[in-house]
């Protein structure tokens, strides 16, 4: 029920993956560290101080850090990488390419500052193509949580995976609003808020911003399924077709490029197996810039409000 | 303990394999891997302890890891030799369906490799990971890593020597295979590498330097390498080889680099080179 998705409090999912990290470290012992000069901004303070051996320092090197990932995964390591999601993809798609998912390495890629929410650095550092790069990686799992709980749960579920994965999260301080005690299965939605006149899957810090369009919604009478996509690949095919099948139209939500991000993934997905109107809120082929989180959600059409209006506009399509 | 003599002899075979196997994929790169073919003799016949059944994680053994990946015509022929698979596979090399990949995979499960190399510039680092690895479960064997020299003048490299002496991975022996050509010419011409051995010092290596094809001056260059280890800093070999080496119309030029022999061309490359083990049927 939408009235029951609540928010107490605000954390970083970045802190999430700080405290995912530690427990993980303290379950597997195979499970090392790596970060290129950001462990504060990662919040891996507290997995470097109880495994200090188990730490690797990179620095600003971020090319040999995926490169010496490769090489400790091959050795039976399971390696997380820590830094910025810019420097985490782009600076190092043909390492990642090469070492890590042609070569089948079981490297967990962890990315921080994802996303327009990255804020007053701005674009340089504001990567809003990052998804959609790692997606067309052959083998590579792709994961973008949405709040503290379930960046934590992630961080903690992927250890189990063999395989390359992507780990997306962000800076901001966010509504934490998904159970702490929650089990996270790769690939598996999360089924929301059941509803009947309209899908919206949302990704990441979006999905809040979805949560709050919904109840908007509910007010004026529209019934909403929403339906939380942590896992961008594999998408839940199955979570999402049973979905459209019932409502008939969708909205994807997502602090990503419009190209290459969930909306593409789902597009794809429905003009195959189920033609479906479908509206997309994501930034729309432009790079981000300086601002606060909030405002610059607004100003590129990625708050609540904007998801609201998606959601009249796909249903008069029906 | 194989002799000088018998390396040389298993060496004459590989370059003969190299040539095989270019002329019969019509491409490859023969250059690099003829002037390598010592060097991965004695690597994979005297110096490494290995296990030809293959473990990817290379517990309890010495690693090796190919940076300049383009060269694998040297390295299957080696591999090939050393049993790790049938010599009769060396026949299918850069075609459909094959375990011989252009450059080295671990796609198609080939024994031998451990990662995929031919975009330059990664081997050094993985294989850096690898050697921590090493340090961190106490496993006291050795990673050897091969890159070319023209590779050198990719960022990542210059990444991995800051890295491996400020960290200590003295468990690591690079050898850079210093043959002053790449392709549109040479080195010194494309992109002069310098002082190479003065580089690599000042960085914090170790730096010896051999001459590649003297398989003397190699095995013994190595062992000294050996015993260099475990003593605070990474060993970095400057290898000193001729493309082509082996093949007098090949040698000392990059004209060789990415192109097979013809037919007639074939045939005097191979009237150069002693067939020692046998040529793999085709």
């Amino acid at each position: 029920m939408l009235e029951n998705i609540v928010s107490t409090e605000k954390k970083a999912t970045r802190d999430g993956f700080g405290a995912g990290l530690l427990e993980v470290g303290q379950q597997n012992d195979q499970v090392v560290a790596l970060c290129a000069d950001l462990i504060g901004s990662l919040k891996m303070n507290a997995f470097i101080d109880a495994f200090p051996d188990r730490f690797i320092q990179a620095g600003i090197a971020e090319a040999n850090m995926i490169g010496m990932a490769a090489g400790l995964a091959t050795a039976g390591k399971i390696p997380y990488t820590g830094t910025f999601a810019n420097f985490s993809t782009g600076r190092v798609y043909d390492q990642i390419r090469q070492s890590v998912a042609y070569s089948h390495k079981n490297v967990k890629i962890c990315a921080s500052h994802a996303g327009l929410t990255l804020g007053e650095d701005g674009a340089t550092h504001q990567i809003l193509e990052d998804m959609g790069m790692m997606k067309m990686l052959p083998g590579m799992t792709v994961i973008n949580p949405c709040d503290y709980n379930q960046t934590k749960a992630a961080t903690i579920a992927i250890a189990n995976h063999e395989g390359p994965v992507y780990l997306r999260f962000g800076r901001p301080s966010w509504p934490v609003f998904t159970p702490a005690d929650q089990t996270f299965e790769i690939g598996k939605a999360n089924m929301m808020n059941e509803g009947t006149d309209v899908t919206i899957v949302a990704t990441g810090h979006l999905v809040w911003n979805a949560v709050e369009a919904a109840k908007t919604l509910a007010k004026e009478g529209v019934s909403v399924e929403l339906i939380n996509i942590h896992t961008i690949k594999p998408l839940d095919d199955e979570a999402i077709l049973k979905s459209v099948g019932k409502t008939g139209c969708i909205v994807t939500a997502e602090e990503h490029q419009m190209h290459g991000g969930l909306g593409d993934s789902v597009a794809q997905l429905l003009a195959r197996k189920m033609p479906t109107p479908l509206e997309m809120v994501a930034v729309n082929d432009s790079f981000g810039e300086s601002g606060k989180p909030a405002d610059l959600l607004v100003k590129y059409g990625l708050a609540p409000k904007n998801i609201v209006e998606a959601v009249k506009k796909v249903m008069k399509r029906k | 303990m194989a002799s000088i003599q018998e390396l040389q002899k298993i060496a004459s075979q590989v370059r003969r394999d190299i040539i095989r196997q270019t002329h019969l994929a019509s491409s490859g790169h023969p250059g690099g891997s003829l002037g390598c073919a010592d060097f991965f003799t004695a690597l994979y016949f005297e110096i490494m302890s290995h296990d030809k059944s293959f473990n990817m994680n290379g517990k309890n053994e010495d690693m090796f890891f190919l940076s300049n990946g383009h060269i694998s015509p040297v390295w299957y022929s080696v591999l090939a030799h050393a049993g790790y698979f049938p010599k009769a596979e060396l026949a299918t090399f850069r075609k459909l369906d094959s375990r011989l990949q252009g450059h080295p995979a671990t796609h198609e499960g080939l024994p031998g490799i451990r990662v995929a190399s031919g975009s330059l510039g990664q081997g050094i680092s993985v294989a850096i990971g690898a050697a921590m690895a090493k340090k961190m479960d106490g496993d006291d064997k050795l990673v050897y890593v091969l890159t070319g020299d023209g590779e050198l003048q990719e960022g990542q490299i210059w990444e991995s020597a800051l890295f491996a002496p400020h960290n200590k991975v003295d468990n690591l022996i690079v050898t850079v295979d210093w043959n002053g050509q790449q392709i549109d010419g040479p080195t010194s011409e494309v992109m002069h590498l310098g002082d190479l051995p003065s580089k690599w010092a000042a960085f914090g290596w170790e730096v010896l330097q051999m001459e590649g094809n003297d398989m003397e001056s190699v095995v013994n260059t190595l062992n000294h390498a050996k015993e260099l280890t475990g003593k605070g800093k990474p060993i970095a070999i400057m290898m000193h080889t001729e493309m082509g080496y082996g093949v007098d119309f090949m040698q000392g030029t990059h004209k060789w680099h990415g192109k097979a022999t013809n037919e007639e061309q074939t045939a005097d490359a191979l009237s150069q080179l002693e067939e020692t083990l046998g040529d793999y049927p085709v």
